[in-house]
């Protein structure tokens, strides 16, 4: 019988909630649950099969993890600790111990990456092989990247309150690393959040999770069977994932409804407003834009300021477009690629093709590159066929 | 034996006229055939089991040293425009030398325009081992 990972991931947080109650700090408690989870790798799928009580067995195995780990550090201080074998069952599992985790491991004095590797790790169940593999750097580093976070994190009080905004920024960073090695890291990042929202009720929190849904709804579409980008307007609609959109549809106009407008309900809006539309002209571009005017109001983000004059290109023609680009600094990254849009819509192919030949050598990755690449070389063919 | 086959942007010996690079200038289908020449070469050798790593890199660097104690290091550039830039580099763990050559001469022969092989110089470079063998 195989090990259901879901399960597995999903307990990992109350485990390590359970060995810190009864007097394991973060860091021994952390590192003997993944213990734990490894040998329910391994025994598990053996002839006993999955324990009947999962979360007993899990915190009945990190428990005496911790206390041989305990027990080894006493030994090579050459000292007699002495430790209790079966500690008093302390309180129930308590809701927020699951929600503490998140605050902790988005902790502001952590790096992002290391944020990243520290939730999904003590809240997501990871082992340490699949983020390392994830995030394509070999396991002893992220192996020592995540030792070193907990040490970072030592001191905190884990029942102070944390910041909300820290942990939706992780979660969100997390969902955009998207896919690479046998995790697909966008699922992983829709469970934890998808998790938080029960554990908060928290209008950005929903509004990051319909975020996530409505673009995890278009993944497929999104790539051509070669890998090569396919941009939202030449998507092929039918195949969008309609339950997603629903769900994100739904848990965005119930965060809505709360009215406590944040950044990530008004980026869901706006990509609801691409979900809702059967064709790139059927969009309602005018709402799109002024999503963007709200977006921008609580970020003040020059990125928004861009997508803005992308959307106002759509929405009052091209040349509308390039008046609000001209106010976006030059140095904000794939402005070129947006000029390069508008001007060919424009019917400024020369200009558009040397623009997006321009994005394609500050490109940040392969497949935008290679879009970009595309881009420039299918204006040229059109112009050489003039 | 580790091999370090690395691709320039520009620089190494005399070019082979076929040696186009700007590809924004090639036909889109010339562009996807190429890049699926690159694909498969790589996953071929993923399958062989010789494959290592490889990454391509952006086409700008920053030359960097060091500047004294308490000084924040030097920098010069960033440089589109220097004399030879690496623009990727793939690691192969293959049987012999002659092994490596084929493998650089195979990823040298990538389509370009007109489905024609590019001819591209790649610098093949061995790995110096960090361990001297156990026997001796």
């Amino acid at each position: 019988m195989s090990v259901d990972e879901g399960l597995l991931r999903e307990l990992t947080p109350r485990v390590i909630g359970v060995l810190v109650r009864r007097g394991a700090d973060f860091a021994a408690a952390e590192d003997a649950v993944q213990e734990a989870l490894l040998r329910a790798w391994t025994t598990w799928p053996g002839p006993a099969g999955a324990p009947r009580d999962p979360l007993a067995w899990l915190v009945t195995t990190a428990w005496r993890c911790h206390l041989d780990a305990v027990r080894s550090a006493a030994a090579r201080r050459g000292r007699e600790v002495r430790v209790d074998a079966e500690p008093a069952p302390g309180p129930g599992v308590a809701v927020d111990d699951t929600l503490r985790l998140y605050f902790l491991c988005a902790h502001p004095a952590l790096s992002p990456a290391a944020a990243q590797a520290l939730t999904l790790r003590a809240v997501g169940g990871l082992t340490t092989r699949q983020i390392a593999d994830a995030f394509l750097v070999p396991e002893s580093t992220m192996a020592q990247r995540i030792s070193r976070a907990k040490r970072a994190v030592a001191g905190v009080d884990l029942d102070r309150p944390g910041r909300l905004p820290t942990v939706l920024r992780v979660l969100y960073l997390v969902f955009n690393a998207g896919y690479s090695g046998d995790v697909d890291l966008s699922a992983e990042a829709i469970r934890l959040t998808r998790q938080l929202v029960r554990l908060t009720d928290d209008a950005e929190a929903a509004g990051l999770l319909a975020l996530m849904l409505l673009h995890q709804a278009r993944r497929v579409a999104r790539t051509r069977a070669d890998g090569a980008l396919v941009p939202l307007a030449e998507q092929d609609r039918s195949r969008w994932d309609t339950a997603l959109i629903a769900e994100g549809v739904d848990v965005l106009q119930t965060a809505l409804a709360r009215d406590r407008l944040g950044e990530y309900q008004a980026q869901a809006a706006i990509a609801a407003l691409h979900a809702d539309a059967r064709s790139v002209g059927e969009t309602d571009w005018v709402q799109v834009v002024e999503w963007y005017d709200e977006l921008l109001r609580l970020t003040g983000s020059p990125v928004v300021q861009l997508n803005r004059a992308v959307a106002v290109g759509e929405a009052d023609g091209p040349r509308a477009g390039l008046a609000a680009l001209a106010a976006v600094p030059a140095d904000v990254p794939r402005r070129d690629a947006a000029a390069a849009h508008l001007h060919e819509a424009d019917g400024d192919l020369a200009t558009a093709a040397g623009l997006y030949a321009a994005a394609a050598q500050a490109a940040p990755n392969l497949a935008e590159r290679d879009h970009l690449t595309r881009q420039a070389a299918r204006l040229h063919q059109a112009l050489r066929e003039r | 034996m580790k091999y370090l086959m690395l691709k320039h942007y520009r620089g190494g010996p005399v070019k082979h006229p076929n040696a186009e690079p700007t590809m924004d200038t090639w036909t889109p289908d010339e562009v996807d055939a190429h890049l699926a020449y690159m694909d498969d070469f790589a996953d071929r050798l993923r399958a062989s089991g010789e494959f290592v790593s490889g990454t391509a890199l952006a086409p700008t660097g920053t030359f960097v040293r060091h500047d004294g104690e308490g000084r924040p290091p030097v920098t010069d550039g960033p440089f589109a425009e220097t004399k030879d830039l690496v623009a990727g580099w793939m690691v192969v763990d293959v049987e012999s030398w002659e092994r490596a050559l084929e493998l650089a001469g195979e990823l040298s022969a990538a389509p370009g325009p007109g489905g024609k092989p590019l001819h591209e110089w790649l610098e093949l470079r061995p790995f110096l081992e960090s361990d001297a063998p156990v026997t001796e």
